[in-house]
C-alpha cells in the first residue's frame, strides 16, 4: 500500500515537472519578447526583470532558474500588474475558487448519491424516469449555459418580487455562492446520479442483499447499511476526475457570476498573454489536480479494503 | 402363429423423407444483429435521425439558404426571430434648428415632448427650460418603473431641446428628463415618456440595399420590406441562421474528427502494445498513464497559447491537434484490454493452428472483434469534443472570430443575455441537442454492441 502510493507520488511528481517544463518551452517558443508589452515599462524595471529571470542567459540555464524559483514556490511577477507577484494572486484568489469547489463537489456528491439511490429504488416508476430525463438534460447542456439561464431566471425572479432574493453575481455572503456552487456542480451531479443507479442496481442482485433479507433485516436498515454503501464505492473514485473537472468549470462559472476567483483570473492573463500569471497559474492548478486525483485514490484505499490487498 | 408373409419390397431400404436439420431463417451476421437491436430503440433511432438532421442542417443547409455569414445588415442589428422588418422610406437625414421651430410643448411637469416623429435617424426631444437649470437626460429599453433605473445617461444639459442619434433601432424607447440641483444631484421633477421610433430609410440607402430598383420609384412614405432573417441577427446584424449553419460546420468538424482520429491513433498504439506484450507493452502503457494524468484543460489551453492564431487563421487545426495528442490514451487503454483478452481466446488459436499469419489474425479476428466497443468509445466521445470546442471558444482560446462557431456564438451571445436572448439560445440549444443525440446513440450502440455493457446504465 505504502509503495504503491510512493510510486503515485512519485509518478506524480514527475507529471508536474512536465507540466512545468511543457509551459516553459512553450512560453519560449511563442515569438517576441516576453517583457515588450504594450506598456512601455523603465529601463530600472526592465534591468532587474530581466536580472531576476536571468533572461540574459542562455535558454538551458534560464530553466534551471525557473524550475529551482518553482521548487521554492516562487511563480515570479506578473507582466500586466506590474506589482503583483504571482504566488500572491494565487493565495488571494484561489481560497474564492476553493470555496465555491467544494461547495459544488458537496452538492454534486450528495445529489447524486440521493438521486441515484432514489432511481434505483423506483427503477422504471415516474420518479426515476423524471429523474433520469433531467440527467440526460444536465449532462447535455454546457454548463456556460446553464450559469446563462440561471442568472436569467435569477434576475427576473428578482425583478418580480421587487427585492433582491439571491445576488445575480459577485462574491461575498454564502447568498453570493448557492447559485454558482449549484450550476458548477450540476454535470458532475448528473454523471453521479447514473452511476450511483447503475451501481444501486448492481448490488440489489448480490447475495449478501439476498442474506440480508433472509435473516429478516426491515427494508431501511438493509438500504443504509447494506446496499448504500457498498454501491457509494464506484462515485468515489470518480470523484478525483471530477474534482479537476469542477476546477475547469469554474473558470466559466466566475467569469458569469463574476467571481473574483482563480479561474476567471486565468482566463484574463491568458487573454492578456501574461506569460508569468499563465505559466504559475497553470504549474499550480496541475499540481493540484495531480494531487487530488492521488489524495482520492488514498481515501479510497481506506474506504475499501480490498483495494488495500490487491495493490 | 402364423408366419407373416414378407416379399422382398420389404426389405428395400426408406426413402428418405425428413431432411434432418433445415434452417428456418437466414443466418445473423453479428452487424446485422446489432443494426436489429438498435432498430428496436426508439430513443436510439430519434437520435439518429437528428444527428442526420443536423448533418443536413450544416451541409445541405448553406445551399438553400444562401446568405453570407459575415455579411452585415446594419439596419436590422440583434433582432429576435420573427422581427417586424417594414421600414419607411424618408428624406435623407437633415440637420435640426430647434430654435427656428416652434413644438407645443406637452403640459406635463417639465413640458417633455417630442419634437417631430421619431425615426432611427434621429429622435429630437424639447422641453421648457427655466433659466440657470441644468437638466439630464436618460434612455431605457425598459420602463424604469418597472426596473427602478432610468438607464444609459445620454447628456447634461443647460438648454431645452436634444437630438438624439446614438444607435437606434426599432422599437420602443424610455426617455427620461431629470431637473438637476445646482450642485448637480437630481431632484424629483422627472418626466419620463416612452417614444416609439419608426424605422426610416432613405432613398439612396434602399437603392444600395437592393429594396428599390432606380431613385425614381423613391416615394416618400413608401413602405418596404428589408431582408428577412428567420432566426434574427446577432450584435453585429449578421444573419443568425446562416452563422448556426457555418458555426455548425466548424463545431461538428471538430466534434466527429477529433474523436476518429485520437480514437485511431489509440487503436493503433493499444493493439501493438497488446499484441507485443512484455516489458514493451509495459512501457508504452506507462506513457499513456503519464499523459493521462496531464490535466486536459489546462493542456488545451496551454497548446492554443504556444500555437497561437495568426491574422487570417480560423484556430481550428491547433484544436484538434492539442486534442489529437492528449486524447488518445484512453481508447489506446481500452483497445489493448481488449486485445490481451482476445488474444487468449480459443478462436485466436484455432486460426493460428491452421497457419493464419499475424497480421491476418489481427486484421480478421482481433480487430474485428473490437470494433464494436471502438465504436462506442468514438460516439461517446463527439460530445466531449462538442463540449471541448465550446468551452475554449466560449472563453475566447478556441475558433478566432470572424470564423463562427457554436461555442463561439455563445460567447458572443452571452454579452447580451437578457436584452437580446436569441443570440445566446439557439447555438446553445443546437449544442445541447447534438450533445443529447450522441449520448442516446451511444447509450443504443453500447447496448446493440457490447454484450457485456448491455443493460448497463
Amino acid at each position: 500500500m505504502l509503495k504503491y502510493f510512493a510510486k503515485r507520488i512519485v509518478l506524480g511528481l514527475v507529471t508536474i515537472w512536465f507540466i512545468a517544463s511543457a509551459t516553459f518551452f512553450g512560453m519560449h517558443a511563442v515569438p517576441g519578447d516576453p517583457l515588450a508589452g504594450d506598456k512601455a515599462m523603465t529601463a530600472q524595471i526592465r534591468a532587474n526583470l530581466e536580472a531576476k529571470y536571468g533572461l540574459d542567459q542562455p535558454l538551458g540555464t534560464q530553466y534551471l532558474i525557473y524550475l529551482g524559483n518553482i521548487v521554492q514556490g516562487d511563480f515570479g511577477i506578473s507582466y500586466t500588474q506590474e506589482n503583483r507577484r504571482v504566488n500572491d494572486i494565487i493565495r488571494e484568489h484561489f481560497p474564492i475558487s476553493a470555496t465555491l469547489g467544494i461547495l459544488a463537489i458537496v452538492f454534486a456528491g450528495l445529489g447524486g448519491v440521493l438521486w441515484g439511490a432514489l432511481t434505483a429504488l423506483y427503477r422504471n416508476r415516474w420518479p426515476d424516469v423524471v429523474i433520469m430525463f433531467l440527467v440526460i438534460l444536465g449532462i447535455s447542456v454546457p454548463s456556460f449555459v446553464v450559469a446563462a439561464i440561471s442568472q436569467w431566471s435569477l434576475v427576473g425572479a428578482n425583478l418580480a418580487a421587487g427585492t433582491t432574493i439571491l445576488p445575480i453575481g459577485g462574491w461575498g455572503t454564502v447568498w453570493h455562492m448557492l447559485v454558482p456552487a449549484l450550476v458548477l456542480g450540476l454535470s458532475t451531479m448528473a454523471y453521479l446520479t447514473r452511476l450511483m443507479r447503475s451501481s444501486m442496481l448492481e448490488v440489489v442482485s448480490t447475495d449478501y442483499i439476498r442474506t440480508a433479507k433472509a435473516k429478516g433485516l426491515p427494508a431501511t436498515q438493509i438500504f443504509s447499511r447494506h446496499q448504500l454503501r457498498n454501491a457509494i464505492l464506484p462515485v468515489v473514485t470518480v470523484l478525483g476526475p471530477a474534482i479537476a473537472g469542477i476546477t475547469t468549470g469554474g473558470f466559466v462559472v466566475e467569469i458569469v457570476f463574476a467571481i473574483p476567483g482563480l479561474g476567471r483570473y486565468f482566463v484574463q492573463a491568458i487573454q492578456q498573454l501574461d506569460y508569468t500569471v499563465i505559466m504559475g497559474t497553470t504549474v499550480f492548478y496541475g499540481a493540484f489536480l495531480v494531487f487530488m486525483v492521488i489524495l482520492v485514490d488514498l481515501v479510497y484505499g481506506l474506504i475499501d479494503p480490498r483495494v488495500r490487498v490487491e495493490k | 402363429m402364423t408366419a407373416p408373409s414378407l416379399s422382398p419390397e420389404d426389405f428395400q431400404p426408406l426413402q428418405s423423407s425428413v431432411s434432418g436439420q433445415q434452417l428456418s431463417r437466414p443466418s445473423l451476421s453479428y452487424w446485422a444483429d446489432a443494426w436489429r437491436r438498435l432498430k428496436e430503440n426508439p430513443r436510439a433511432m430519434a437520435s439518429l435521425g437528428l444527428i442526420a438532421f443536423l448533418l443536413a442542417f450544416v451541409s445541405i443547409g448553406p445551399y438553400l439558404w444562401q446568405v453570407d455569414p459575415s455579411a452585415q445588415d446594419l439596419d436590422q442589428i440583434g433582432i429576435g426571430p420573427g422581427a417586424d422588418r417594414s421600414v419607411t422610406l424618408a428624406a435623407p437625414f437633415q440637420p435640426w434648428l430647434p430654435e427656428q421651430q416652434a413644438t407645443t410643448l406637452d403640459d406635463n411637469m417639465l413640458g417633455f415632448t417630442l419634437a417631430m416623429p421619431a425615426t432611427t435617424q434621429a429622435v429630437r426631444l424639447v422641453w421648457t427650460m427655466e433659466n440657470g437649470t441644468r437638466y439630464r437626460l436618460y434612455r431605457n429599453l425598459f420602463d424604469p418603473s418597472d426596473t427602478g433605473s432610468f438607464g444609459l445617461p445620454l447628456a447634461e444639459l443647460d438648454r431645452s431641446y436634444f437630438e438624439d442619434r446614438l444607435d437606434l433601432q426599432a422599437g420602443t424607447y424610455y426617455y427620461s428628463l431629470v431637473m438637476l440641483n445646482a450642485d448637480g444631484s437630481e431632484t424629483t421633477s422627472t418626466v419620463t415618456k416612452d417614444i416609439q421610433v419608426t424605422r426610416v430609410i432613405s432613398a439612396a440607402e434602399a437603392l444600395q440595399r437592393g429594396l428599390i430598383e432606380s431613385e425614381d420609384d423613391a416615394q416618400l412614405g413608401m413602405a418596404l420590406e428589408l431582408a428577412w432573417h428567420p432566426l434574427g441577427t446577432d450584435y453585429l446584424g449578421r444573419d443568425m441562421l446562416a452563422r448556426l449553419m457555418y458555426g455548425g460546420q466548424v463545431s461538428l468538424f471538430i466534434g466527429l474528427f477529433a474523436p476518429l482520429a485520437f480514437v485511431l491513433l489509440g487503436v493503433i498504439y493499444g493493439s501493438v502494445a497488446g499484441f507485443l506484450g512484455g516489458a514493451t507493452d509495459q512501457a508504452m502503457m506507462r506513457f499513456a498513464d503519464f499523459v493521462v494524468a496531464l490535466p486536459f484543460l489546462l493542456f488545451m489551453i496551454l497548446f492554443k497559447v504556444i500555437f497561437g492564431i495568426g491574422p487570417g487563421e480560423s484556430g481550428i487545426w491547433p484544436m484538434l491537434v492539442a486534442m489529437i495528442i492528449l486524447l488518445w490514451p484512453a481508447p489506446a487503454r481500452l483497445v489493448r484490454g481488449q486485445i490481451l483478452q482476445i488474444r487468449e481466446e480459443g478462436y485466436v488459436s484455432a486460426s493460428r493452428l491452421l497457419g493464419g499469419t499475424t497480421t491476418y489474425v489481427v486484421g480478421r479476428h482481433m480487430l474485428p472483434n473490437t470494433l464494436g466497443v471502438i465504436l462506442v468509445t468514438i460516439t461517446f466521445q463527439v460530445p466531449s469534443a462538442i463540449f471541448t470546442e465550446a468551452f475554449l471558444s466560449f472563453i475566447g482560446m478556441g475558433v478566432a472570430p470572424p470564423t463562427p462557431s457554436w461555442g463561439a456564438m455563445c460567447n458572443e451571445g452571452i454579452k447580451s443575455m437578457l436584452t437580446r436572448p436569441h443570440e445566446l439560445m439557439f447555438p446553445a440549444l443546437l449544442i445541447s441537442i447534438t450533445v443529447l443525440a450522441f449520448n442516446l446513440l451511444g447509450d443504443g450502440l453500447r447496448d446493440a454492441l457490447d454484450a457485456r455493457m448491455r443493460g448497463a446504465e
